[in-house]
């Protein structure tokens, strides 16, 4: 544990140590103050009887930014290492395959919720300047922050299973974008394709990301969603720890 | 401390080590000398339990390395082919961060870097990035990295290569040093480093260990075949006549040289050293002495003498 502890530190200092992490967060914040600054003149023009964070995540902005921070978030955490050699000074220390993939997807997830701290900005301004205390409700917001973080989980640990793939960071990247958009493309699928009694169709439905955040947002949260994030999460988890433990199968 | 029985490494395509077998005592420093593509890296990636083997076991202070890979990495400090480092990192936060990391304690992990920093040299360059240190300092790191853990068992993969010669000569102390603690296994291709430090050496060429034996014993294996030169001022058919006659000389070559010196090439019978012989000779005989080298043996030498068997049978 101790020894997890110190990897996570190293890997989440790492975001920091580079000029990539603040691009990043530099660009999301972009995005978001774009997406937010749309929403305030659609909000200006006529009434809705949305939630504010419903508003929010109907923006297509939203998914761009998930799809695209993640892969870049993770591209690093395992190519990198595989490409300078510290891999091999990294494995060859009693450090456990578990603790290391754990350490790296963790800092990977802390990196990304700190990148969303500036929607909070952006509530601080909603609740600022309107009057209702409707606006913001602690259900939605809980709701749409649950969705950041089980989206988040999902699509970082992708991406630590494409970078444990490769020695090269734009490859890991590719993967992981690919992968991206092929779930994403499922949810496409899953939202104009009705949903009939079939098996297939059933099981599609579980892809529907667009719906799922949607209730999200909406301050509904379904277990089933939940699960379906996790255990997905989980299984490319395992997949990446796969991977990494594959170098010492004979 | 070592304990390695046909070991075989197989990649797709190419046997990298071919069922090696050897041993290493507690507080040896063993040489691994072999060419470019020789299967030092792969052996020593195996011990370091980086990767398995394809056959064969191998122990590192009685564990395996492959079923008691967390045992055996415990005890080993192992630095890889050009020493890969976190260029973004400061090098006491680096070293802290491995020390930590090969589980030792908050206090105890401080007291150890600042230690292997002194012994290492690098007290001064402690709060400096790593990624702009020189290749000697960042050399030096890796082995302060290496040996942060009090490891029993050192694995250093080419630790002089790209170093300046005052930089080597401060590396090579320093693992000499290491000597009276730990156990040793150092992988290089330059002959006369591995002749200064190891105390024993083991030779390997196309994933073979050729030889193994102590570098006096080697030298002397190859002194069979070396060759003395010497340029003497004397008419050629009195040189030949005078240097056949003399005892030990298996063949004899006399050349025009530059004036009035001839080169001669003498091929001694059995290892035997002619150069006081021929030195008394010339001094007997008036004859004046402007040269009088034993030919050194390269590594490439060596390969091609314990290589030349082989090549024969396969013929």
């Amino acid at each position: 544990m101790k020894i997890f502890w110190t990897l996570l530190r190293r890997e989440l200092a790492a975001f920091f140590l580079s000029l990539m992490g603040y691009v990043i967060i530099a660009a999301v914040t972009l995005i978001i103050g774009a997406s937010f600054a749309m929403l305030i003149r659609n909000l200006g023009s006529a009434p809705f009887l949305m939630p504010v964070t419903e508003l929010f995540f109907n923006s297509f902005l939203f998914w761009i930014i998930v799809i695209l921070a993640a892969p870049i978030i993770t591209m690093r955490l395992f190519a990198q290492e595989k490409a300078s050699g510290t891999y091999e000074t990294l494995m060859t220390t009693s450090v456990g395959d578990t603790a290391v993939v754990a350490a790296k997807f963790i800092a990977a997830l802390i990196f990304y919720l700190i990148m969303w701290l500036p929607t909070l900005a952006c509530l601080f301004i909603v609740a600022h300047f309107t009057n209702q205390r409707s606006a913001l409700d602690a259900g939605t917001l809980g709701g749409m922050y649950l969705g950041i973080f089980l989206s988040g989980c999902l699509f970082l640990s992708i991406g630590c299973l494409a970078s444990s793939l490769t020695r090269n960071q734009v490859v890991a990247a590719m993967i992981s974008l690919a992968l991206g958009i092929i779930l994403f493309i499922a949810a496409f699928l899953a939202q104009s394709v009705i949903t009939a009694g079939s098996a297939q169709l059933h099981l599609l439905n579980f892809f529907s990301l667009f719906k799922q955040i949607d209730d999200f947002t909406r301050g509904v949260v379904d277990t089933r969603t939940v699960i379906f994030y996790t255990s997905l999460t989980l299984f490319f988890l395992f997949l990446t720890l796969r991977v990494v433990e594959s170098r010492r199968w004979k | 401390m070592i304990e390695v029985t046909n070991l075989t490494k197989r990649y797709a395509g190419h046997t990298a080590v071919s069922g090696i077998s050897f041993s290493v005592a507690r507080g040896e420093i063993v040489g691994l000398l072999g060419p470019n593509g020789a299967g030092k890296s792969t052996t020593m990636r195996i011990l370091s339990c980086f990767m398995p083997a394809t056959s064969g076991t191998a122990r590192v202070a009685g564990y395996d390395v492959f079923h008691e890979s967390r045992e055996v990495r415990r005890r080993i400090g192992f630095m890889p082919e050009n020493n890969p480092l976190y260029p973004e990192m400061r090098v006491r936060e680096y070293l802290k961060f491995r020390a930590r990391l090969k589980g030792l304690g908050w206090k105890n992990s401080r007291r150890r870097v600042g230690t292997v920093m002194e012994q290492c040299g690098l007290t001064e360059v402690s709060h400096r990035i790593i990624g702009q240190l020189s290749k000697g300092y960042r050399q030096r790191v890796g082995l302060a990295d290496a040996l942060v853990h009090e490891p029993d068992l050192i694995i250093l993969d080419e630790p002089t290569i790209g170093l300046d010669p005052h930089q080597i000569r401060s590396v090579r102390q320093l693992i000499k040093s290491l000597a009276e603690k730990h156990t040793v296994l150092i992988s290089t291709h330059i002959l006369p480093e591995a002749e200064m430090m190891c105390s024993r050496m083991l030779i390997m060429y196309g994933g073979k260990i050729l030889a193994a034996d102590t570098p006096d014993n080697l030298q002397r294996l190859m002194a069979g075949s070396s060759q003395i030169f010497a340029e003497i001022a004397a008419s050629p058919e009195e040189l030949r006549e005078a240097l056949g006659q003399l005892p030990g000389v298996e063949q004899c070559e006399v050349s025009a040289g530059e004036g009035a010196f001839q080169r001669c090439a003498l091929t001694p019978r059995d290892g035997f050293d002619l150069r006081s012989v021929i030195f008394t000779l010339a001094r007997e005989r008036g004859w004046t002495l402007r040269e009088l080298t034993r030919s050194r043996h390269s590594l490439e030498d060596i390969y091609v003498q314990v290589t030349r068997p082989d090549e024969e049978e396969e013929i």
